[in-house]
């Protein structure tokens, strides 16, 4: 039986991370050398772990699937990176962008890992300004700063619309110095397939070179998963095609546990599927909420009519009217769910996908009158160009049509405050771990997480663990290696060899897709999980008999690298429906129909729900057991969001 | 501009390996939507194919909105296809008519292989970046973020260079195959930024002797890679690379780091 230690220090919240620091034990720089460590993903947490752990001597070797390190979906993150840099005296601080942070994920993160995370990013800037990111100026020659997200204060740092691009190629030009410098081994084109565990630690890594074919050892003394999320289980999301939750699954396999998979982003500002064939969803940046307004028919009879002929008095601005506050700035996770109400009344615009019209207005006439068509082209001129390149459609002279989309992923593999999971010497960054966000993260923080996972906490505690397990040479030879390459060869066979091979992997995923998009999506009730609990093992079972894997196994074949992604998500996507019916509340991105007031936002239950849920495999993915780390919040008490 | 489904003939450049002679392979694809991107309707291509048990046509992908550089393929003789300043994964059909034939090919340059079908090998860029496209800095020791001023011009500038997503259709627009606005573009991000004056000279002068060791060609200045650049790199970049060059080779082999002459013996 897995016990959970968060291995939390004690003492004055602001105190922990610098007194940690001092009580980790460091490896002698002349011993740095005889440890190896394997990191997995080359996204904004793996790069910069690869790259300063590689300065500071260790052997490392970076693998990632993609031509490049370079392509890591870090790379399409949009909006910005908070820091607690108070650069525009507007009254930020470490300890505001701690309270933030830990109110936005609705009470359900760790006090002590949100606020070393808020004390790391200052330091996150600097490093990054060093290596030459061009973040945005103002004309006297100083970082500029935007408010993101509907922050009260402007602590988000941006380059254009292409934040984490410049980042995630700061952290690879890192990289690429200590490849050149031969202290970071790169494998590119290489999918990590299988953990290898000796002895109850992670010493290595099974991996499938998508050009050959052929399987691979790699042995280590610690692995560091920096994966990514796992957003792509509903199919269509924001995320990159490739992006997958295989390497954290694999991990959950082999003894890792699997915390609130059922905590997953919907973000509100994405624009809508036009077709059954749609292979993903584009994000539009939040910002455009900042001036444009969100609306729909009030009349279901009308949205099929040009929505210049609908007159003012039968409109429905729903968030102005729900939220007069916040209005079209309220937070993603409600934002995304009134959206999905009035879609859900029939009284969503554009055109019908499998029924249904999922689309609202997102309106610039207003702010166009108000502030001039060239003021609006500045500011959000580059996306509305990629608006109409998209759809055909030109938001100056039609509104445009907006529907939420999959996201970010605050679930993902349990880590103590070492980031270390349950497997020893197996580490955890970035979205692929759980620790930060709690049920729901702020913009522009995911960025933030990755890069301080990956510069200033992983380098620290990964080299405590080496210094006190000191772990001893293992051999390819040894039993436990040859046993995972045993799983991983019998798993590619399974995939290629079904009895009745007929559908493609997408034929199940969209089907899987749409399954957890409806039960376990922006709202959540019992008996539809229930319900998707008996169909995801259903079609599990005609995937396993019917899937369809053409061409060799020796060889590129992205049908069979799609193949083995989509039975991970089948056994995902069951562990989150379950968390989901577990957690018998609402709280962030989690929402209950069960558990909501008369008006209909969610009710958090802090008596009974203030644990982090982590999932233990048990070789049935059915009936996994649930372990429980209790919350206790100490700096920040807990209250009712309200953007009223 | 079509608005109903449409029926097309594809021509595919299928190739199994490095080695392997490649030729064009004729498929046909019905209902196709126009709000399809052209990788959705390789998608419907290659559901087609698995299902009737022939290989896919492999082609690299990944974000599908213009970022992560993995696709590109050269559509009826242009790079990323005949729309100005997009990526062929945010090409859409609506673009093309019912009937219509397109010839899909891979990058075509020595310098990328081909690996498989439309897949080439663009390690080549990884390495130029290697040889020395970064500044020199270690985790923490950075100074405050704020402690050097950039003017908003050269700020805007670097920005503008270090846009590139590393497609490679630079490559595949250039009739020399040269990777020039690809290297031109990062020296010049670099070079721009007060960060990048310490290594300026031995940078460019180690990045663009690595362009020449991959085999990439020369550049004559057709600009045709500026047209071609999904991400609209301007070729000015390439005059700046060469001023910088010219530089660093003027203040002679001495004041450069050892590696460079080392390459050069």
């Amino acid at each position: 039986m897995t016990t959970l230690n968060g291995h939390i220090p004690e003492g004055p919240v602001a105190e922990l991370w610098d007194k940690h620091r001092f009580n980790l034990k460091l490896v002698n720089p002349a011993n740095r050398r005889k440890h190896k460590v394997i990191i997995v993903g080359s996204g904004l947490a793996g790069a910069s772990a690869a790259a300063t752990l590689g300065e500071q001597g260790y052997e490392v070797e970076c693998i990632c699937f993609h031509d490049s390190p370079r392509r890591a979906h870090s790379i399409a993150a949009q909006g910005g990176i908070n820091a607690a840099k108070n650069y525009q005296n507007d009254g930020d601080s470490v300890y505001r962008l701690f309270y933030d942070t830990v109110k936005g994920g609705d009470f359900r993160a760790r006090e002590a890992n949100v606020y070393r995370l808020a004390q790391v990013s200052v330091s996150i800037i600097d490093q990054c300004v060093a290596q030459g990111v061009p973040f945005a100026r103002e004309y006297g020659g100083l970082l500029a700063n935007r408010s993101f997200g509907g922050a009260q204060v402007s602590r988000t740092f941006y380059a254009r619309g292409q934040t984490g691009q410049q980042l995630l190629l700061g952290a690879y030009q890192a990289l690429s110095r200590q490849i050149e410098a031969k202290s970071v081994t790169m494998r590119n084109r290489l999918e990590m397939m299988d953990v290898i565990v000796v002895d109850g630690k992670a010493r290595g890594i099974v991996a499938r070179d998508l050009v050959t074919g052929k399987l691979s050892t790699h042995l280590a003394d610690a692995v560091v998963l920096a994966t990514g999320g796992y957003g792509n289980v509903y199919y269509l999301s924001t995320n990159a095609i490739g992006s997958n939750v295989t390497a954290a699954w694999r991990a959950h396999r082999r003894g890792a546990l699997f915390a609130n998979p059922c905590f997953t982003q919907i973000h509100p500002t994405c624009i809508p599927q036009a077709g059954e064939t749609q292979s993903k969803l584009t994000l539009m940046s939040e910002s455009l909420r900042n001036d444009g307004r969100i609306w729909v028919p009030k009349n279901a009879a009308d949205v099929t009519k040009d929505p210049s002929s609908i007159p003012e008095s039968e409109r429905d601005y729903y968030l102005e009217r729900r939220y007069p506050t916040f209005g079209n700035l309220a937070p993603r996770d409600i934002a995304s769910r009134a959206a999905k109400v009035v879609c859900d009344e029939g009284r969503g615009v554009g055109p019908e996908v499998n029924g249904q019209r999922r689309g609202v207005y997102l309106d610039f006439a207003d702010a166009i009158g108000r502030l001039g068509k060239a003021v609006i082209e500045e500011r959000y001129g580059n996306l509305f160009e990629m608006y109409e390149r998209i759809t055909g459609e030109n938001p100056y002279s039609v509104p445009m049509r907006i529907y939420p989309a999959s996201h970010y992923t605050m679930g993902g593999l349990w880590v103590d405050y070492n980031l270390m999971t349950t497997v020893e010497g197996l580490f955890g960054t970035g979205e692929a771990n759980f620790s930060d966000h709690g049920a729901n993260r702020l913009g522009a923080s995911a960025l933030m997480q990755g890069l301080a996972d990956g510069y200033f906490v992983l380098p620290y505690t990964l080299s405590n663990y080496l210094a006190s397990h000191k772990p001893a040479p293992v051999s390819q030879d040894a039993p436990e290696v040859k046993a995972t390459v045993k799983d991983v060869e019998a798993l590619i066979g399974k995939l290629t060899q079904a009895p009745d091979p007929k559908h493609h992997p997408d034929y199940y995923h969209r089907k899987l897709g749409q399954i957890i998009w409806d039960k376990c999506g922006m709202s959540r009730n019992e008996a539809g999980l229930k319900e998707a609990l008996r169909e995801i093992p259903q079609l599990r079972d005609d995937f396993w008999k019917h899937v369809k894997v053409s061409g060799e196994a020796e060889g590129v074949n992205q049908t069979l690298e799609k193949a083995a992604r989509v039975a991970d998500f089948f056994e995902l996507g069951e562990l989150m429906c379950l968390d989901a019916l577990d957690r018998d509340e609402s709280c962030g991105s989690h929402f209950r129909e069960e558990h909501q007031t008369e008006d209909g936002e969610a009710k958090r239950n802090d008596a009974d729900y203030a644990y982090v849920a982590a999932w233990e495999y048990t070789g049935d993915t059915s009936t996994p057991t649930l372990h429980k780390e209790p919350l206790e919040f100490q700096e920040v008490i807990p209250s009712v969001r309200s953007y009223k | 501009m079509s608005q109903e489904n449409m029926k097309l003939t594809l021509h595919v450049w299928r190739q199994s390996g490095p080695q392997a002679d490649g030729f064009f392979e004729t498929h046909k694809v019905s209902d196709i939507s126009p709000h399809m991107s052209f990788l959705e309707m390789l998608d419907v291509l290659n559901e087609q194919l698995v299902e009737s048990g022939k290989d896919a046509v492999a082609f690299e992908h990944d974000c599908r909105e213009g970022i992560c550089g993995s696709c590109g393929m050269v559509v009826n003789g242009m790079a990323h296809g005949p729309q100005n300043l997009t990526t062929t994964c945010q090409l859409h059909m609506r673009q093309y008519k019912d009937g219509d034939e397109i010839w899909i090919e891979p990058w075509r340059a020595s310098a990328f292989p081909v690996l498989k079908d439309l897949v080439v090998e663009r390690a080549a860029f990884d390495r130029i970046i290697q040889a020395g496209g970064y500044v020199s800095v270690r985790t923490g020791s950075a100074p405050d973020a704020n402690e050097i001023a950039i003017p908003k011009r050269y700020a805007d500038s670097a920005m503008d260079a270090a846009a590139c997503i590393g497609c490679g259709a630079c490559v595949a627009a250039c009739p020399n195959a040269s990777a020039s606005l690809f290297t031109a573009a990062k020296v010049a991000h670099l070079g721009l930024l007060p960060q990048g004056q310490p290594e300026r000279l031995s940078r460019v002068a180690q990045m663009v002797m690595q362009h020449d060791l991959e085999g990439f060609g020369s550049c004559t200045n057709h600009g045709e890679c500026e047209a071609a650049c999904p991400k609209g790199i301007s070729i000015n970049f390439i005059a700046q690379m060469n001023r910088d060059y010219l530089k660093s080779q003027l203040l002679s082999a001495s004041s450069l780091t050892r590696k460079t002459a080392e390459k050069h013996a």
